[in-house]
């Protein structure tokens, strides 16, 4: 129960650190460790006590397996957070370009 | 036999983007033209499938995994009712728009990346609404954030950056609480299908956090839709894009990833319980208010139109929110459908005259350069085609009739009423009121004051091809209102409705048990 | 860069890309396939270049290529799952060829297949990646 309780308190760190960051880059990490946090806890969930990779063996097919679906799920979701990653560092790199700065207080064009 | 059909509308976006990516290098002019055929094709076969009116709901299943021993074990599309409608709606607003953007997009380069960009956030939004599998939702719905990201900040000028800086940001939020979500109902659940999973839940052991999993997933949802306490990023994103993409967002994105994920979840996974229903609705009546009062002192066009999409969409929740609280009371199932049929009868409207608004603020913008109510005024003379049309949504968004909101906020009124909601009822009633003064202001400032003084260059009509797709629209808005005919409702709202308030046939005719 | 790193990477990157090459055959067998072996090869290309250090023009050209082959190599995947819509079963996504025998290298039906050109798709979109930030940055300096 303590390894799925840290996720959580990882998943909150990660989310405690985009709300309070003022730094661009600080953020783009929060938001990576808020996505690593969940990829763990699917990770675990699949986790089963003395499992083996689930790859069928001929030989020996009633092993304890971990399960595979939520490592296919992690595979998934590391592809859409690279993707999410990248277009976010694009956007900063681009920010930095036009305002010159990394702190998110002195980029307050639009209000209201 | 499997309608083959329902993978080609996620299938055609796909390819016609990454076509359009490669031709577009090496002909330029092209790719308008292929995103243009792109759409045509996704609008015919939604259209087709809605209207062939065959067995609902139809299930596809992706390989040709079959059920063992009625656990379903692929990735299932499922075409009913309710996704058929909101289908059609995508692929609708999404041709106007790129209709629209043949002449709007002239002023942007890099034309192949804006009409890719266009055909994967509709691939997206179609796979969303398709898919019958929570985990496919969130891969699909960030393929449509991540092309919606993108098109936000195509102008790449400080406003449109800061916008998507913060739409990104809360973006990500939402996406990794959507996904610890589906981790907690993978781990009490143990299976990934939507109907699969209610038939677990259906059957007495939750699990200890089914509240939690209840919450966070409103709450990502939430966020992609907008409601109001997690509204922060939508004024900013919607106003800065470009005017079609502003039209695709605020009319089709926000529904298809955001409402209609909401209601298929609350309607078709969980078993409805009070307090949720309950929490839905308030959340729904206060975006409703705070965004119409939010809306009043706005004098940038799209800000003022963004806000009104929060109110607006507050409706859709809160008549959702009723059609839930009466289904969880067990009493009134007939009140409970109309609430449930206002609301996706609004969600329609709302798709036609708000994405028709966006196109007329486009259209001012393209022409006299400015998006300030008071930097213009007198623009029905110069600009009758806009006027004209603008005028027939501002009256839709009002609900006067015989414009298709009027019948729609009715229902949802007469619902409320029906169903001892009196507080809700005259709530709506008086945003509507609202919503109407504050589009007077939109018309008088923009197109019937005096002309401002220091005016420099002469202002002309658009383009036919962003005259043809606002006209387009204005007449849909008149012609929805033929939805509210009791013969046309029943064949296309009431199967919207069934689907989501028949506890057990959705996941019945999954499962095939 | 100094020389000894240079002619390190040199001789590593080839090994790098072969064995990402190995973990994309074997990705129906072993853990692994088309996206870790992907990115097994695009670390290749980013190894040299972070050592060998390249001109800007040469690095838009580059990146070019690189989303071109990314597009073609996306469409084959899609035409893939569409083929068995087209000729197989008439089921998308369907596995038509034969599945030969469990545990051999030729076997498992079109998987194999998808593998390879998700394995060039993710291999040259993180190339992209890497290759649009790199310009990104040498924009913001000049």
């Amino acid at each position: 129960m303590t390894v799925y309780l840290l996720c959580f308190i990882l998943f909150l760190t990660g989310l405690y650190g985009v709300i309070t960051r003022r730094n661009l880059i600080k953020i783009a990490i929060s938001l990576s460790v808020m996505e690593f946090s969940t990829f763990l806890f699917l990770a675990l969930v699949g986790y089963r006590e003395g499992g083996v990779a689930p790859i069928v063996d001929t030989a020996d097919p009633v092993k304890t397996y971990v399960d595979p679906l939520p490592q296919a799920l992690v595979l998934t979701a590391i592809v859409i957070g690279l993707a999410t990653t990248a277009m976010l560092m694009a956007v900063i790199i681009r920010i930095y370009r036009k305002y010159g700065t990394f702190d998110i207080r002195e980029i307050k064009n639009l209000r209201g | 036999m499997m309608n083959p059909l329902i993978p080609l509308l996620v299938a055609i976006p796909l390819a016609g983007a990454f076509l359009t990516m490669i031709v577009g290098r090496f002909i330029t002019g092209i790719p308008r033209y292929m995103a243009l055929t792109t759409l045509l094709a996704t609008a015919f076969i939604s259209f087709w499938l809605l209207l062939a009116g065959e067995a609902s709901p139809s299930v596809y299943i992706a390989g040709g995994w079959e059920p063992v021993n009625g656990v379903p074990i692929g990735i299932h599309l499922v075409h009913d009712g309710f996704s058929g409608l909101v289908l059609c709606i995508i692929s609708l607003i999404g041709l106007l728009s790129v209709i629209y953007s043949i002449s709007y997009m002239a002023w942007y380069t890099s034309e192949n990346f804006f009409y890719a960009l266009f055909c994967l956030m509709i691939a997206g939004m179609n796979g969303v609404v398709l898919s019958g599998d929570i985990f496919n939702i969130f891969v699909f719905l960030e393929i449509s954030a991540i092309s919606s990201y993108a098109l936000v900040a195509f102008g790449v000028e400080k406003n449109e950056l800061e916008a998507t800086l913060k739409y990104q940001v809360l973006g990500a939020v939402a996406s990794f609480m959507i996904l610890f979500a589906i981790t907690f109902i993978y781990w009490s659940a143990k299976t990934l299908n939507i109907a699969d999973i209610r038939s677990a839940f259906s059957t007495g052991d939750r699990g200890s956090h089914y509240v939690l999993i209840q919450v966070l997933l409103l709450t990502g949802f939430g966020l992609k839709a907008a409601i109001i306490p997690f509204h922060a990023w939508l004024p900013d994103a919607h106003s800065s894009a470009p005017s079609p993409i502003s039209a695709m967002l605020s009319g089709v994105l926000i529904k298809a990833v955001g409402i209609y994920v909401i209601i298929r979840l609350f309607f078709n996974m969980f078993v409805i319980t009070e307090g949720m229903s309950v929490l839905i609705a308030t959340l729904g009546a206060l975006s409703m208010a705070a965004g119409v009062f939010l809306a009043i002192g706005q004098w940038d066009i799209k800000r003022l139109l963004a806000y009104h999409s929060i109110s607006q969409m507050g409706y859709v929740i809160m008549s959702a929110g009723i059609g839930m609280t009466l289904m969880a009371r067990g009493i009134r199932p007939d009140v409970a459908a109309l609430a449930i049929t206002g609301g996706i009868f609004h969600m329609v409207n709302h798709a036609a005259f708000k994405g028709l608004l966006f196109l007329n603020a486009g259209a001012i913008e393209y022409s006299v350069g400015t998006r300030d109510l008071h930097e213009m005024g007198g623009l029905a003379k110069s600009m009758p085609v806009t006027s004209a049309t603008s005028f027939a949504a501002s009256l839709s968004i009002s609900g006067i009739p015989p414009f298709n909101g009027f019948f729609s906020k009715l229902i949802i009124i007469v619902a409320a009423v029906m169903g001892r909601f009196y507080l809700l009822a005259a709530l709506a009633a008086l945003v509507s009121i609202i919503t109407l003064a504050s589009f007077m202001k939109f018309q008088r400032y923009a197109f019937y004051n005096r002309e401002p003084d220091n005016i420099r260059k002469e202002i002309k009509e658009v383009p036919a091809p962003m005259l043809l797709s606002m006209i387009t629209l204005a007449v849909v808005c008149l012609l929805l209102s033929l939805l509210a005919l009791p013969g046309v409702r029943d064949s296309v709202l009431t199967p919207a409705t069934e689907i989501l308030m028949d506890q057990m046939k959705y996941s019945s005719q999954i499962t095939g048990i | 860069m100094t020389v000894i790193v240079k002619k390190t990477t040199q001789l590593i990157a080839g090994i790098i890309f072969l064995y990402g090459i190995y973990i994309i055959l074997h990705g129906h067998l072993t853990p692994g396939g088309g996206f870790a072996g992907g990115v097994i090869l695009a670390g290749s290309f980013i190894l040299l270049i972070l050592a060998w250090g390249s001109d800007f023009l040469h690095l838009v050209r580059e990146e070019q290529g690189s989303t071109l082959y990314e597009n073609l190599a996306i469409l084959v995947v899609l035409f893939l799952a569409l083929s068995g819509l087209l000729a197989g079963v008439n089921v998308f996504f369907a596995n038509w060829l034969p599945h030969g025998t469990p545990g051999e290298l030729l076997s498992a039906g079109i998987l194999p297949l998808y593998n390879i050109f998700v394995g060039i798709e993710v291999a040259a979109s993180i190339l992209t990646i890497f290759l649009a930030l790199i310009i990104f940055k040498e924009e913001v300096l000049k």
